[in-house]
């Protein structure tokens, strides 16, 4: 099957490569519609507090400034899964950063000028700042009417007169017992601080309130059809009405997904009586006031008998939701599923809470929770194998689910599900595990290895549904439509791809449409959850069956035979034998006309869709039931040196094993791969929100916040593909675009382990961190 | 108001600004130019990196009104007649560009490193681009890119298609 493809699985350049080399790709942020006005927010300095009084009159006054909000003005509650946050804070704040007003002016500075002006009384109430302190019985409540919040029902589920706005578990088997009968037990508990996604384009949206109640909104956005629908509900304005337009997005990672300044835009526009309205993020405020990754607190207990056969695992699992729930209890939830890590795990109690405190808020970040937990079960797994004195790879090789297992949500895996093994034993193989470390290159210094395996699946609901629409031209070529965004992964440049292959149409004729416009883009659910290339080349596969089924009813028509005997080929119609006929897709694409101007056919435009099949629900008492439409599994192996006297570790090696099911751009996904693992180190080495003692966010510019640059690469990135066909899969591929990240930090934590003899625990693995942890004699990290 | 007048990609442009306008404000909101980015606004990441007479500054931390009568260079200046430059064919050839924010500004700190250095060591590269942030790419496909337009540029051999 792979030889007979031509495109699929080539290394085509990036369609959108010329127009970003070139200055032309026109983002968000380049956007200024005629009459345009500029917005200022006026943040929380406080992470908890009621608003006594709030006076915007002199805001109001000054020159240039057409419309000042605040809380009192909106009575509006917006949420994915739970309603729980205010367009502007309303009555209280909840974090430092928070926005209370904001000012729409006909510049920048005569916002900024309002926004000084607004006068705020606030009185400070007791803040909660740690999830482990919310979890207590007198914690004061972020939320003390979370009972009365709407949520979806039957996934979600929020505690009434608590700070825990979801709890998950998972239940299989006797825990207990399993634990009190293995014969070894190792536990640990393991930090996650909030990190931020930082896209290089910041949150960005242009909004304009119309006649007649409808709303144009252009944003910087993952999610045009979400966007659409919440606004549509929050502000009971019918689908129809809201036109959402995406262009070029600078970056994403999760953290534009959903709902974010579109709301604010739009009610800034209907206050300046429909001007356009367009709210950009300062660096800062994207820090502080738009959402990161929850932090995480995690304890892990693992049982298991002498040869390291995994009896149980238990898991607390303790999400820092910020103030808000946005994404984080859907991460409460993917995370628990796969909390396990991609073991055969008997017996295991886990339970996943969401937990509100007074800090910034949380929401989907590239791993979606999953980096997360398996920073703590790797490590873990690695403290076993130095418990039993049993190699961590071969401990791993004997407890990795292989086909015929079940998941911790029962599921059977199936060879289809990937060779998870192979990923393990590729790395290994690249790394040299096995053959002693090479001596370090100075005395101080220390070398190690260590290796960490990876899993995850999308998130998403169980009727997640993606379409696409092709349309011929004139000359033939292909017009492709969909809603997912391609912010940088490479997406449309891979649909473009699957529509020349399945089109049978040379690669130059086809085209992806830039701009995501849900007033002519067909539905999708939004591009998250590493399932766009998947779905979504589902989708553009089928419209282009259909595409070419029409193609062939009307070419059989102009021939005179059976649609059964007409050929498409490199964008031409034959009838079958011969070649010699062939007429391009032109003379169809509008419809065929015959020599005394008889007409058939009509306009090609072929329809594709692609919903997930077979998902259901968890169940609310034991977690049980499929939400996984496909997993993907990978394996890093790490050689790291590291500085005994400094504490810096330099990474020498790192390589990145993913069954794939099918490379269908091999550079696109080395690209993936290479930048996912750099945003991993980020989150192992330097990553991280520090807060003062009131719960005010310290580090929120690129010279406290650092992220990796050109002079922090590793020595190199090795990435490897295994291609073990995803049934189902767009030509067999699944994947793999959040998945290099994942489980970074805990192959670089497991060669420091064998380096130092030091178990880390806490993230990042900064310098002061490994240190401190040097010098205390190998005591915790 | 001040009156200032300076090239722009080889343009003469005059207007009035005031003394707090900066660079990257000018050529964004008054020249339109909009493929210089902002992603900080403070001189910290690097993506509004143009060339003021052949050095690389980032246009966020200069007034308009210091360009007074210099040559400024932005991304949009460096195809020249649709033809793009040997950097531009590289930075797609390799795999350079993913969301595209940063890729204005570290091709301007490329071109500015093979102004001053036509056969850059390694580490001259790396240090070209340490001031420029990137989130999708890990980097390392930016630096084949520079490392390919330089070679290239040196041999004179261009790029297969």
């Amino acid at each position: 099957m792979r030889s007979e493809l031509t495109y699929v699985g080539r290394s085509t350049a990036r369609e959108d490569a010329v127009d970003k080399v070139t200055g032309a790709a026109r983002y968000t942020h380049d956007l200024t519609p005629a009459g345009c006005l500029h917005t200022a927010l006026l943040v929380s300095p406080h992470a908890a507090a009621s608003i006594a009084r709030i006076d915007a009159s002199a805001a109001r006054a000054i020159q240039g400034v057409r419309s000042v909000l605040t809380g009192a003005d909106l009575d509006v509650r917006l949420g994915l899964y739970l309603r729980d946050k205010r367009i502007l804070a309303r009555d209280v704040v909840r974090y430092q950063g928070e926005p209370v007003a904001a000012a729409a002016a006909d510049s920048l500075e005569a916002a900024r000028t309002a926004c000084n002006r607004i006068r705020v009384e606030y009185e400070p109430i007791p803040a909660v700042l740690d999830p482990r302190d919310a979890l207590s019985a007198d914690a004061p409540l972020v939320h003390p009417d979370l009972g009365t919040y709407e949520h979806m029902r039957g996934v979600f589920f929020p505690v009434a007169g608590t700070n825990i706005a979801h709890h998950q578990v998972i239940r299989v088997g006797d825990v207990d017992a399993a634990l009190a009968a293995a014969d070894v037990r190792v536990s640990a508990s393991f930090f996650n601080p909030p990190v931020q996604h930082v896209a290089m384009e910041t949150h960005a949206s242009i909004a304009e309130a119309l006649p007649g109640g409808r709303v144009d909104i252009w944003t910087s956005s993952q999610s045009p059809y979400t966007v659409r629908h919440l606004l549509s509900v929050a502000f009971g304005i019918p689908h129809a009405a809201v036109r959402v337009r995406v262009p070029h997005v600078g970056g994403g990672f999760g953290g534009k997904a959903g709902l974010h300044l579109e709301p604010l835009a739009y009610v800034l526009s209907r206050a300046a009586g429909g001007r356009p309205v367009k709210v950009v993020a300062s660096r800062e405020e994207e820090f502080n006031t738009l959402p990161s990754r929850q932090g995480l607190r995690s304890t892990i207990e693992i049982g298991a008998d002498r040869d390291g056969r995994l009896a149980a695992l238990r898991a607390d699992y303790l999400w820092d939701a910020g103030a808000y729930a946005d994404y984080g209890v859907n991460i409460g939830r993917a995370a628990a599923y796969a909390g396990a890590g991609p073991y055969r795990v008997p017996a295991c109690r886990i339970d996943s809470r969401v937990v509100y405190t007074n800090k910034p808020f949380g929401t989907a970040f590239r791993g979606f929770g999953h980096l997360e937990v398996l920073w703590g079960v790797e490590r873990t797994i690695d403290m076993l194998a130095a418990r039993l004195e049993i190699d961590p790879v071969e401990l791993r090789r004997r407890n990795l689910l292989r086909a015929g297992d079940r998941t911790i949500t029962s599921e059977l895996v199936t060879e289809g599900h990937g060779d998870l093994i192979g990923c393990l034993d590729a790395v290994c193989d690249r790394i040299g595990w096995g053959c002693p470390v090479e001596r370090p290159s100075d005395a101080r210094k220390a070398r190690g290895r260590g290796v960490a395996v990876l899993h995850k699946a999308p998130a998403m609901p169980t009727h997640t549904a993606c379409a696409a629409i092709i349309q011929l031209d004139e000359d033939g070529a292909a017009n492709v439509l969909v809603s997912g965004v391609d912010y940088g992964q490479g997406t449309y440049t891979v649909l473009r791809q699957i529509a020349a292959e399945a089109l049978r149409l040379p690669i130059e004729w086809v085209r992806v449409a830039w701009e995501c416009d849900t007033a002519s883009s067909p539905y999708d659910w939004q591009t998250v959850a590493s399932r766009f290339a998947y779905m979504g080349g589902n989708a553009v596969i089928e419209a282009a069956a259909d595409c070419l089924a029409q193609i062939r009813a009307t070419a059989a028509l102009a021939f005179g035979i059976d649609p059964s005997r007409i050929v498409c080929e490199a964008g031409a119609v034959y009838p079958d034998g011969e070649p010699e006929k062939a007429m391009p897709y032109s003379r169809i694409s509008l419809g065929y006309t015959f020599e005394n101007g008889n007409s058939v056919g009509g306009p090609v435009i072929g329809r594709g869709c692609s919903i997930a099949t077979g998902l259901t629900h968890l169940d609310p008492e034991t977690g049980q039931g499929l939400p996984a439409q496909f997993w993907t599994y990978g394996a890093h192996a790490v050689e790291l040196e590291v500085d005994t006297e400094t504490g810096e570790i330099e990474i020498l090696r790192i390589v990145t094993a993913l069954d794939a099911g099918r490379v269908l751009n091999p550079k696109l996904a080395v690209g993936q791969v290479v930048g996912g693992v750099v945003q991993g180190l980020g989150s192992a080495l330097w990553e991280g929100f520090r807060f003062d003692e009131a719960g005010r966010l310290l580090n929120r510019s690129f010279v406290d916040y650092k992220i990796p640059t050109a002079k922090d690469l590793p020595g190199s990135i090795e990435p490897v593909f295994l291609e073990t066909p995803q049934p189902g899969g767009p030509y067999g591929a699944r994947g793999i675009a959040e998945h290099p990240m994942i489980s970074v930090p805990s192959a670089i934590g497991n060669a420091l382990y064998n380096a130092l003899g030091i178990d880390f625990t806490d993230l990042p693995l900064s310098s002061e961190r490994v240190l401190a942890a040097v010098r205390a004699g190998g005591g915790a990290g | 108001m001040m009156r200032i007048s300076m090239t722009v990609n080889g343009v003469r442009e005059s207007a009035d600004v005031p003394p707090g306008l900066t660079l990257l404000e000018f050529l964004r909101d008054r020249l339109h130019l909009t493929g210089t980015k902002e992603a900080c606004g403070i001189g910290e990441c690097g993506a509004c990196t143009v060339l003021i007479d052949g050095e690389p500054v980032t246009s966020c931390l200069v007034l308009a009104v210091e360009c007074d009568g210099r040559e400024i260079h932005t991304i949009e200046g460096e195809a020249v007649d649709g033809e793009l430059s040997e950097l531009q064919r590289a930075f797609i050839e390799a795999g350079a560009v993913q969301c595209g924010y940063c890729t204005p500004g570290m091709i301007m700190s490329a071109r500015g490193l093979l102004l001053r250095r036509p056969d850059p060591t390694e580490a001259e590269i790396v240090e070209a681009i340490a001031g420029n942030l990137c989130r999708c790419t890990g980097y390392e496909a930016i630096l084949s890119a520079i490392r390919l337009a330089a070679e290239r540029s040196r041999t004179g051999v261009s790029d297969e298609e």
